[in-house]
């Protein structure tokens, strides 16, 4: 022991500490992965079966259409708002403060309770339907397994409502790393509100809008119990699928196979943006 | 091109008390380069902004070629700005940067193309078009940022502290550069600084700004030999002015040196005080010191022995430092300064003043040793005591 | 102007000057007003529905059944937030939630710390490549996770445990904890732990009594918010549970056969903490996540 040397120890530091939290993130989430992998292929009736299954189900393709298109429609509305709020944050409103604290309020609210708060908007005698009889319109059914379209729009809204919050405090934090110069430099230059945004405001924030791409559509495609709260079993999703086969059906090897699906369509989108959003060699890094 | 006519203008902004700049009035003719020249936070830089339209006045109008543009965008003022942070931007290449101004105004390619190649070459940046802002040095990122300004066709050139990020040698070669540049264009330019060396070499004229008012707007030259006041005096100029506390009694000047009878060009500009005596404040300018072994032929000249306490070896010359027996000089104007420059260059002691003279190289003056010094009379200013110069020429 | 001949004559423009223009000023004026309704908008859109989910979860039965509602206040009661905290499972799974937030909290700050503290302090060899394991790590979906963990749990016999949901939840947290911490550590100066060194400390001492003291605000923000996190996870808790509910998941469960005042009630208890938690932590939001973007 006394023979190691000072220098030794030294290297060994960061590793050391590392060491935990690495072995830590392998145990519950990297073997998890590897488990799933096997159970996905393997059960009682061998591996092909468990897909064949999954595809076989009556609600999978459905779950597939409105998991895509909930995440097709989703994201872009849902950048396109949180650019929005980002940039009236950055003017100095009145009230700017109460703004930022009431949207960012959303980003501590889980799935499950932003669902149960849409649905006292939703459901049927609830506050919109209300709200429409003030003007003479009739209570529309918004949440009926009948009404697909109006379905989706509440799930829609309700993710809309919940995960804007997350998406707009990525933007918000890129943006005040962009020094203000950039911005009044294209001002003077003759640039417009839209010709600023579209080529200087925007490209200088690729960072984080790759960030929060990735990191929201991952969460999108995991929609799940905002949808359950409102609908029941009525507009699935992949992951209620999950669900369903391994708590309903009691069948962990099917539910794995859907959660495989669910996992390799989030790599492929994440390493898509990756690859449409990469930078030019040597651009950015700024003045540093 | 066009000239700018600057009127009352008064900044206040949200939540302060003292207005950033208060009833600035300011003309700056067609081709003319104007040097904003004052210690940071002196209003200079919102001035500017105001012109740019990045900043709106609360009061008070700005009119570029007789238009009134004063609460106009930036957008639609026809100008162009170099900022002192660069702002190039660093997710286009060079060539876009340059064609920033032309492609938001929907210039013709061919036509941007041209122009963006034109100030490639003047700035010698032809072997840089296609590179990103993080892949050249910080005096080329500097050179992209006025190749960007020069290309529009702007009225009006708008400067700010364009120099100060880069180091001390590049920041020499860079404005003798850019004097030549600015010239050959003959826009009308207005440009900030805090370095007065900069602003005197640059500017035709310079607008001397202290705590949101003008001190002082004249030629380089005007500004040097016949400041308004102390602050003016003691900003401009390196080594800086010499102050000491002096009386007019009996005809005479009674410096700490010598006394110095009021005669030649201190009877003339002194007239209107002659004969009361009075406390005043004199002002000598280091080269107006000599080694009186090398003094040129001067017409009035105060002889007298000093002991050298530094002496700094410039090669060319050389600067003697020398405690002058004479009260501390109290006065608004050295005090602010002073803050601004860190004291250094006033001197100060109890009961005793340092002083510098500039002297020529031959000249044996060593520390710790007596030499004679020659003062040429004739250029002394002398100030009252709440800083105004009472040599200067009634306009 | 002035007796020395100036090079250039000063400026003198011709004419007197032109009206000042105040036409922009009008137009600011109305982009103003206009920006200021959009964020009134975005905050009716954002905050309406909290305020209706309160109105809901203090309504009496008889008014949430009627039809039309009104939107203000109107037979206000406390019986339906008290009948859903009688009602079986909620009050223990109140319990289970503190305790599994707080136990997580725990195990992410001592594995993850250390894990912040060397990103931070070292340069070393997997420096970037351990930071691109944590990204992956986030990136992962939690029921791919949940359902073999759930085996697993059987087998260790731990399912249907605080300590096993919290040890999912930990998971789930670590890499922000460990990029949040980092952050916090490398905004204390390395100076002043060398000072602390070169003073004849050790290294866990200097550590002890220099930087453990000015962390501890951002190691709060980063517990907050892991404490958050597993507040709201609903699927890993509903997987890896049966009898010991976590709210969320008692919540999910009972949903299917709940009646619609207890769903409101439940959404309401949800949301409460977020109020406060954003409430106390939206001076610290922009720079947490500014930290786990970088």
């Amino acid at each position: 022991m006394a023979a190691r040397s000072p220098r030794l120890r030294q290297a060994a530091a960061p590793y050391a500490l590392l060491l935990p939290s690495a072995l830590f993130l392998l145990a519950l989430l990297g073997w998890p992965v590897i488990s799933a992998i096997g159970q996905a292929f393997t059960g009682a009736h061998g591996g092909t079966e468990n897909w064949r299954q999954m595809v076989a189900e009556p609600q999978f393709w459905t779950s597939v259409r409105n998991t895509s298109l909930l995440v097709v429609v989703l994201i872009p509305l849902q950048f396109s708002l949180a650019v929005a709020m980002a940039l009236l944050l950055r003017e100095r409103l009145r009230a700017r403060g109460f703004y930022f604290y009431v949207w960012t309020v959303p980003l501590a609210v889980s799935d499950l309770a932003a669902g149960l708060v849409w649905l006292s908007i939703f459901t049927g005698n609830g506050y919109l339907n209300s709200a429409l009889g003030w003007f003479g319109v009739h209570p529309v059914d918004w949440l009926s397994y009948q009404n697909t379209s109006t379905m989706f729009l509440a799930v829609l809204v309700a993710e809309l409502w919940r995960a804007t919050s997350l998406v707009m405090i990525i933007l918000v934090a890129g943006m005040q790393m962009i020094p203000r110069d950039y911005d009044e430099a294209a001002q003077v230059f003759g640039a417009s509100f839209w010709q600023r945004l579209r080529h200087v405001t925007l490209p200088l924030m690729r960072p984080s809008i790759q960030v929060a791409l990735i990191l929201r559509t991952i969460l999108a495609f995991q929609a799940f119990a905002a949808a359950q709260a409102l609908t029941g079993t009525q507009f699935p999703l992949l992951i209620g699928q999950t669900y369903l086969w391994f708590v309903g059906l009691n069948d962990p090897h099917v539910a794995s196979a859907v959660a495989l699906v669910v996992l390799g369509v989030s790599m492929v989108t994440a390493i898509g943006y990756l690859f449409m959003l990469r930078q030019p060699r040597g651009a950015g890094g700024g003045a540093r | 091109m066009a000239e700018i006519r600057l009127r009352n203008l008064v900044k206040v902004y949200p939540g302060q008390q003292n207005p950033a700049t208060d009833n600035v009035s300011l003309d700056v003719a067609d081709g003319e380069f104007l040097v904003l020249l004052g210690p940071s936070g002196c209003g200079k830089t919102t001035l500017l902004r105001m012109v740019a339209g990045l900043e709106l006045p609360t009061e008070g109008q700005v009119v570029i070629g007789n238009r009134d543009v004063t609460y106009l965008p930036p957008r639609d003022r026809r100008l162009s700005m170099v900022f002192q942070s660069y702002a190039v931007f660093p997710h286009k290449r060079v060539r876009d940067n340059i064609g920033f101004g032309l492609a938001m105004r929907h210039v013709p390619g061919d036509q941007i193309r041209a122009k963006v190649a034109w100030a490639a070459d003047l700035l010698r940046l032809t072997d840089y078009l296609d590179r990103y802002p993080s892949q050249l040095s910080g005096g080329q990122r500097q050179r992209v940022a006025v190749a960007r300004a020069i290309v529009v066709d702007a009225d009006v050139l708008l400067m700010d502290e364009p120099l100060s990020n880069l180091d001390a040698l590049l920041r020499l070669s860079f404005r003798a550069e850019l004097k030549k540049l600015v010239g050959e264009l003959g826009t009308t330019t207005l440009y900030v600084t805090h370095d007065q060396t900069e602003a005197m070499t640059l500017g035709d004229r310079v607008a001397v700004m202290r705590g949101g008012h003008l001190q002082q707007v004249g030629p380089p030259k005007e500004l040097y030999n016949d400041p308004v006041n102390l602050f003016v005096a003691g900003f401009i100029g390196s080594p800086a002015m010499n102050f000491v506390s002096a009386r007019i009694e009996d005809g005479k000047l009674r410096l700490p040196f010598g006394d110095v009878p009021i005669e030649g060009r201190l009877k003339e500009r002194l007239a209107e005080s002659n004969g009361s005596h009075r406390d005043v404040i004199a002002g000598v300018r280091p080269e107006h010191f000599e080694d009186a072994r090398f003094a040129p032929e001067i017409e009035r000249p105060l002889k007298f022995r000093v002991n050298v306490d530094v002496v700094e070896e410039m090669g060319s010359e050389l600067y003697a430092f020398f405690s002058v027996k004479a009260g501390q000089v109290h006065a608004r104007d050295l005090e602010e300064l002073e803050e601004d420059a860190g004291a250094a260059a006033l001197g100060h002691g109890s009961g005793e003043t340092v002083a510098v003279a500039r002297l020529s190289s031959e000249s044996d003056a060593r520390a710790g040793t007596q030499t004679e010094l020659v003062l040429d009379t004739d250029k002394i200013t002398v100030f009252a005591p709440d800083g105004r110069n009472l040599m200067r020429a009634e306009s | 102007m002035t007796a020395d001949a100036p090079p250039r004559p000063p400026a003198v423009a011709a004419g007197p000057l032109p009206p000042v223009n105040r036409r922009p000023l009008r137009r600011r004026r109305l982009v103003r007003a206009a920006r200021q309704a959009a964020a009134i908008l975005v905050t009716l859109f954002m905050g309406v529905p909290v305020y209706l989910i309160t109105l809901s979860a203090f309504s009496t039965r008889a008014e949430l059944n009627r039809f039309p509602k009104a939107l203000w206040p109107r037979g206000v009661s406390a019986g339906t937030m008290r009948a859903f905290l009688g009602s079986t499972g909620v009050v223990p799974s109140f319990v289970n939630s503190i305790e599994v937030g707080l136990t997580t909290l725990l195990v992410s700050l001592l594995i993850g710390a250390p894990a912040g503290y060397a990103i931070a302090r070292y340069a070393f060899r997997g420096h970037d490549a351990y930071q691109v394991f944590l990204l992956v790590t986030r990136s992962l979906p939690v029921v791919v996770l949940s359902i073999p963990l759930a085996t697993m749990f059987l087998r260790l016999g731990i399912y249907d445990s605080v300590v096993a949901v919290a040890l999912v939840h930990a998971a789930l947290a670590l890499p922000t904890t460990v990029l949040i911490t980092a952050s916090v550590f490398i905004s204390v100066p390395a100076e002043l732990e060398e000072a602390a060194l070169i003073f004849g400390g050790t290294r866990f001492a200097a550590f002890r009594k220099v930087v453990l003291p000015l962390s501890i605000p951002g190691v709060a923000a980063s517990s907050i918010f892991t404490f958050v996190l597993s507040w709201n996870e609903v699927l890993a808790a509903a997987i890896l549970t049966l009898n010991n509910r976590t709210l969320p998941a008692q919540v999910l469960t009972s949903l299917p056969y709940s009646p619609i005042e207890y769903r409101f009630a439940g959404g309401f208890a949800m949301v409460v903490p977020s109020l406060l938690f954003i409430l106390i932590m939206r001076r610290y939001l922009t720079n947490m996540w500014g930290a786990t973007i970088r």
